[in-house]
């Protein structure tokens, strides 16, 4: 019986092991390699550490990942949300629900870079927006900030992840009990306080699944930086990315290992705050 | 003005089907009425348009001389409390009586000191820091007691509130509602499927079946004289047997068995078809001539005095007094 129940979880910890904990053991080890120009060197070193967090640029860079992530957050929760109370409080029909929940997957018939793409000329300089805005005559010179800018860059980590948010959200409101509502409404609430007293504080569990995601996805995204930024913005996936491109694997290590600590941390501090156990 | 609950001509269709079908009834202030009826009869429905919670198709629903037709659910003087509690799972106990105040826009201080009280009264006050979750059926419900008597209403509606609870408590949480509906003088309105509760706990008991009230009285006059034959069949303890005159109902508890049919009574000739010993009384079936079923509860000491078994033929018969025409 019990080593049948073992035989059972083998493959997932074969998988586990071989694509997840051997992959992080190796970039622990690196990140403590030596390294110049050319080639690795196999040693004990903390310099790696020492330039990731002794250097102005990567504190800036890591503050602007965590900025991005927390505007990234706030609008996905600011869009997400009502998606989710739409499809789970106001779409009277499971089959309805069920097509229109298809509906917000199609954009992922397509993959994130040609998503992003698309957003190119629709703002760039001699783009559909800034063209429509100067026809209208709104504006008469082009706005530079559509496009290769935080706000590009923020516009195209919601559209890509907004989902994200929906699923788990909607997932824990089809969850709510009807009859709590009811009560509440007999209860004297009104539409407003049945949202603030009932549902958010029930979709919770939800809303923190979704930042989970949002979390892990955003800080450490690197193309929609680099495609949406145009090279102008920085972000820690990028620079690992960049690092590895320079061939310095042991500092794009550290750096990994330094933000893979780093989203733990939010993660478990988020974790600790709300529980998920009741939605897994 | 009339005082109570009213329900006029009220209807409710779902697309094509019709849930409640037109029916009229007036529950007096300070009455306990309980709608009973097997399930889809309709009673739940009428409970909720009563509430609030569904919007009623035709008629009209007053609260003590009040329309309330179109009136939101907080609005009508009416709480309900609801079958499985529907307490709100991330609340207190506490928060979860004081929530009605808390909507009503009453002061932390003020609504936590009534919801106390609220709790008091049920009993409860020793749980007011606890989550619903941690505690049992029993004591859920008392919370949602409290929590629908703390908004004051005039009438307090029950869908179901003793269904999910063993029969031990099921007992003591019947006692307790009566009690309380007295101490307060409310209204209640208590919709069972369990004819027993119904008797125990209504001065009014409003039978239903495909939407409509088959009967409206008090229990002793339902008991003693079902108007028809589907109430008397529903409540129990009823023989439903066709006659020249058409079907009259029979109290089982009236009825003699004997193995020589008494020539002076009516009555119906069988076989026995079970006996059951239930303690103060023993139950008899027959099955007779005609294929229908009569039942005798007699006694135990008179069963005993002259005992049949299975498979015997045997007679029931009753005083033509005790036998109440149904209508058709």
């Amino acid at each position: 019986m019990r080593s049948a129940s073992y035989l059972l979880a083998a493959p997932l910890w074969l998988v586990l092991g071989g694509f997840l904990l051997v992959p992080m053991a190796a970039i622990l080890v690196v990140s403590f390699f030596d390294y110049d120009s050319v080639r690795l060197i196999p040693d004990v070193v903390l310099t790696n550490y020492a330039d990731v967090l002794l250097s102005q640029v990567t504190w800036q860079t890591y503050l602007n990942t965590l900025k991005y992530t927390a505007m990234v957050w706030v609008l996905t929760v600011a869009v997400g949300v009502p998606v989710a109370l739409f499809l789970a409080f106001c779409v009277q029909s499971a089959a309805l629900q069920s097509v229109l929940f298809l509906v917000c997957t199609v954009p992922f018939l397509t993959s994130n870079v040609i998503r992003m793409i698309s957003w190119v000329p629709f703002l760039g300089r001699e783009g559909l927006f800034n063209g429509a805005l100067m026809g209208v005559g709104l504006i008469d010179r082009p706005l530079d900030v559509l496009l290769f800018s935080d706000f590009a860059v923020v516009l195209a980590f919601v559209h890509l992840y907004a989902l994200f948010m929906v699923v788990p959200v909607f997932n824990t409101m089809v969850r709510i009990d009807r009859r709590l509502i009811e009560a509440a409404v007999d209860a004297g609430a009104g539409p407003w306080a049945v949202l603030r007293e009932v549902i958010l504080p029930l979709s919770k569990p939800g809303i923190a699944i979704g930042s989970v995601f949002i979390i892990t996805l955003v800080m450490g995204d690197f193309t929609t930086v680099r495609l949406m930024g145009g090279g102008q913005r920085a972000s820690v996936g990028l620079m690992i990315s960049n690092q590895i491109a320079l061939l310095q694997y042991p500092a794009a290590c550290a750096n990994a290992v330094v933000l893979l600590l780093l989203v733990l941390l939010m993660i478990t501090a988020l974790l600790r705050v709300v529980d998920i156990r009741r939605e897994l | 003005m009339v005082q109570g609950v009213e329900l006029v001509a009220v209807s409710k269709r779902y697309g094509g089907a019709t849930a409640v079908d037109d029916i009229t009834l007036h529950i007096p202030r300070g009455v306990y009425c309980c709608l009973l009826g097997p399930s889809g009869c309709g009673k739940t429905t009428t409970l909720r348009m009563i509430a609030g919670h569904e919007a009623v198709s035709d008629g009209d629903v007053l609260v003590d001389g009040r329309n309330v037709t179109n009136t939101p659910p907080a609005g009508r003087g009416t709480a309900m409390m609801f079958q499985s509690y529907a307490l709100f799972p991330h609340l207190s106990c506490l928060d979860n009586v004081a929530f009605g105040l808390k909507m009503r826009g009453i002061g932390r201080a003020e609504r936590h000191e009534r919801a106390r009280r609220g709790l008091e009264m049920v009993q409860m006050q020793a749980y007011a820091d606890r989550m619903p979750a941690q505690l049992s059926g029993g004591q859920q419900q008392r919370v949602a007691l409290a929590r629908a008597l703390l908004t004051e209403p005039r009438v307090l509606l029950l869908d179901e509130p003793l269904s999910a609870l063993d029969p031990f408590l099921r007992g003591r949480m019947r006692a307790e509602l009566k009690r309380l509906q007295r101490d307060l003088g409310l209204t209640f309105v208590h919709v069972t499927h369990s004819q027993e509760e119904a008797m125990a706990l209504a001065d009014l008991v409003v039978v239903m079946d495909g939407g409509r009230i088959q009967q409206a009285a008090a229990p002793r006059e339902v008991f003693d004289r079902p108007a028809v034959a589907f109430v008397a069949r529903f409540i129990g303890g009823h023989n439903v047997l066709g006659g020249p005159g058409g079907q009259v109902a029979v109290r089982a508890d009236r009825c003699r068995l004997s193995t020589v049919p008494d020539a002076a009574c009516p009555g119906v000739r069988g076989t026995v078809s079970l006996v059951e010993y239930q303690g103060a009384s023993v139950r008899v079936a027959l099955t007779t001539e005609h294929g229908e079923d009569a039942v005798a509860i007699l006694p135990d000491a008179v069963f005993f005095a002259d005992p049949v078994g299975v498979g015997q033929p045997a007679w029931i018969g009753w005083s033509a007094a005790d036998a109440h025409a149904l209508s058709a």
